[in-house]
């Protein structure tokens, strides 16, 4: 069985490309064209050059030894918390800012939840001087002040999207909308491993590096290219998509994708999609998606606001329904102790997306000779006020 | 009822209300209002005001959480009906029994979600069985749909009508027409729906180069169009026109009582 997406973008019976007419012509252009330009030495020079001197690559793998102790196995964290901008999303906008210019396009969109991805897209943006939209939910604006702000200083503009629920699934539609409106010099930059295809594979593809890394550093360190297990959290499922391709086809290594419980699986505050998922499209994509019986598209709840999208990437609902992957969802709160756990064993302090995937050491045991490679996907600068809040610090 | 060949199998198929309605040598006037909007109850008087003032189709919107290919006056009574309660369940029994008041062609308009939870092949049993002629469905693509469901659709007699945009390649539109039943549902320009100003002589261009190209079917124009004169710009070359923005910002100021005005300033 192949993990990877087919020609027309399906990983299983998930994915494909569920678009309006009217986006035909844009997804197609990209479609034709994503994997040829992916390739081109030129491009790759580029964005390996990019990679490097820019967003600070290869970033460490780094052996917790004290965090391993502690859990009697042995964890390595790949450190994408210290790439630009403090996450593993740069590692996108920057492939697909390359890919915006050989296509021409001279105006990006881009939505964002909890500013993350925004800041990102701002970023390469004002890197290359082009002109940066960033779709963002009202009730986000008013949630995530500093990454407005950060976004602005980038020279981007951010367009609260008013629809719906006023949160990233909205923002999505909006940028949607906005490139429905904009079909020849824009180019969408999704976030997340999420929408129609080619986005899954693209974004999936760019985020790769995380795990051609991991490969030669663990090797150069345990005489290892495979790890016994990688570890990520999953929101949209970048990170991970990221964190597992080069391991995907390879089944000695296992796969653990760790989900927001939030406030716990049967609260109806979680956001938890493989367990409460079921088949539909959001977002131009075949997924996994939380709904009602109706199939109305319903708001997932999370601490972490990186977390909470209602789908999942295509990829990642076909790892869960073939049972290539382990899923583990962590409450908000097991979530919370653990970043918490991180700074006081390794002096680090992650982005609560990241903690829910540190978290399943408290309840996942693995043996002591086992090799666990958890991604690290985010700093927690953006956090500190959630912390704060938290603990009462 | 007309007998037809159906040009695949080959077998006499009955003529659906929508292809007789396409017949008529005149403009046609559709119209698209979402259904439990402004209230829960108003979709079945609205059909029958509609008619009476003399439409020639009626698109019946099935509200989603997540409109993506519309504009902000149909996200908003979307949003509204959704609040009253409206569900496809809802719908299907409003609907139960509105053959025995209206004649006129019937067309729901919905995303794909709400129609795969409910299962594909139970709705458009449904949808025969209420006497539905048609569906539009702006993101079950055209390849999607000839490749899996197709034979579904064409089992309960259902017409599924496509999109074309003024980016729609010309071999791209010749497949949509090979597949095409009813009529082609021409976008009128790169957009979500929503009312324009008025069409220019790009559009003109556009709607004239597809009349040019002697499909097997009508084309009808939608998105943009809001008054008298937009609709006979866009039905210059097109054999009809759909009103909907328009036509719920109507509703929206004068309820849902008084469509006729609405009809007979457009039809004049
Ligand atoms: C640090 C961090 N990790 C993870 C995510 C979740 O996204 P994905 O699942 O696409 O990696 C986000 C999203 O904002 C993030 O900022």
């Amino acid at each position: 069985m192949s993990y990877h997406a087919n020609e027309k973008g399906y990983y299983g019976e998930f994915g494909g490309a569920f678009i309006p007419e009217m986006l035909y012509p844009n997804t197609e252009e990209l479609r034709r064209q994503y994997i040829q330009i992916m390739q081109e030495p030129s491009f790759k020079e580029e964005f390996s050059k990019l990679l490097k001197d820019y967003v600070g690559r290869p970033t460490p793998l780094y052996f917790g030894e004290r965090f391993s102790n502690k859990y009697h196995t042995k964890v390595y964290l790949k450190r994408e918390d210290l790439c630009h901008t403090g996450a593993h999303k740069v590692n996108n906008t920057i492939g697909q800012i390359l890919m915006a210019k050989k296509l021409g396009k001279n105006r990006i969109i881009a939505e964002t939840g909890a500013g993350q991805h925004g800041v990102a897209t701002a970023t390469v943006c004002a890197l290359m001087g082009i002109e940066c939209v960033v779709y963002m939910g009202e009730i986000d604006i008013a949630r995530q002040a500093p990454n407005v702000a950060r976004m602005k200083m980038l020279g981007a503009e951010v367009r609260p999207a008013l629809s719906g629920s006023r949160t990233l699934k909205d923002a999505t539609n909006e940028a949607i909308r906005d490139w429905i409106n904009n079909p020849v010099d824009t180019h969408y930059i999704i976030g997340s491993v999420v929408g129609p295809h080619p986005y899954p594979d693209m974004v999936a593809r760019f985020q790769s590096v995380i795990s051609e890394e991991i490969k030669w550093q663990l090797k150069e360190k345990e005489g290892r290219e495979n790890p016994d297990y990688v570890v990520a959290c999953v929101g949209g499922g970048s990170n991970a998509a990221g964190a597992y391709y080069h391991y995907l086809d390879n089944e000695e290594v296992g796969i653990i994708a760790v989900e927001a419980a939030g406030k716990g699986i049967d609260t109806g505050e979680s956001a938890a999609t493989s367990a409460l998922g079921k088949v539909g499209i959001i977002h131009g994509s075949k997924t996994l998606l939380m709904q009602t019986t109706d199939g109305q598209i319903t708001e997932p709840y999370s601490i972490s606001a990186g977390l909470d999208y209602p789908g999942v990437g295509p990829m990642h609902a076909h790892l869960y329904r073939s049972g290539r992957a382990e899923f583990i969802s962590i409450t908000d709160d097991d979530a919370m102790k653990a970043g918490l756990n991180l700074c006081k064993t390794e002096g680090i302090i992650p982005a609560i997306e990241s903690s829910h995937a540190l978290a399943i050491f408290e309840q996942r045991k693995f043996n002591p000779d086992d090799i666990v490679v958890v991604n690290l996907s985010g700093r927690g600068d953006k956090d500190l006020e959630t912390y704060i809040d938290y603990f009462g610090l | 009822m007309t007998k037809i060949q159906d040009p695949i199998s080959d077998t006499p198929i009955k003529m659906n209300r929508i292809q007789q309605k396409l017949q008529e040598n005149h403009k046609l006037l559709s119209i698209y209002f979402t259904a439990g909007f402004p209230s829960l109850n108003d979709t079945v008087p609205l059909i029958q005001d509609l008619e009476k003032s003399g439409v020639d189709f009626i698109e019946i919107g099935l509200p989603f959480s997540d409109p993506l290919a519309d504009g902000p006056t149909i996200q908003k009574s979307s949003t509204q009906a959704l609040k009253n309660g409206m569900t496809t369940k809802i719908l299907f029994e409003q609907l139960e029994d509105i053959r025995k008041s209206v004649a006129i062609p019937l067309i729901i308009m919905g995303y794909f979600n709400p129609i795969l939870k409910y299962g594909v092949e139970d709705f458009c049993r449904k949808c025969k069985d209420i006497g539905i002629d048609g569906l539009i469905i702006p993101d079950l693509p055209v390849d999607v749909y000839h490749s899996e469901y197709q034979p579904i659709f064409e089992k309960y007699g259902l017409i599924n009508i496509f999109l074309i945009t003024p980016q729609t390649s010309e071999e791209r539109i010749r497949f949509i027409d090979s597949v095409s039943k009813g009529f082609i549902y021409m976008v009128s320009s790169a957009s979500v729906t929503g009312a324009k100003s008025g069409f220019g002589e790009e559009q003109q261009r556009y709607f004239k180069r597809i009349a040019d190209m002697n499909l097997s079917n009508h084309q009808i124009v939608g998105f943009g169009i809001s008054n008298k004169e937009t609709f006979q710009q866009a039905t210059k070359s097109a054999h009809g026109a759909i009103i909907g923005s328009a036509f719920i910002k109507h509703v929206m100021a004068e309820g849902p009582k008084n469509v006729e005005s609405f009809v007979k300033g457009i039809r004049k």
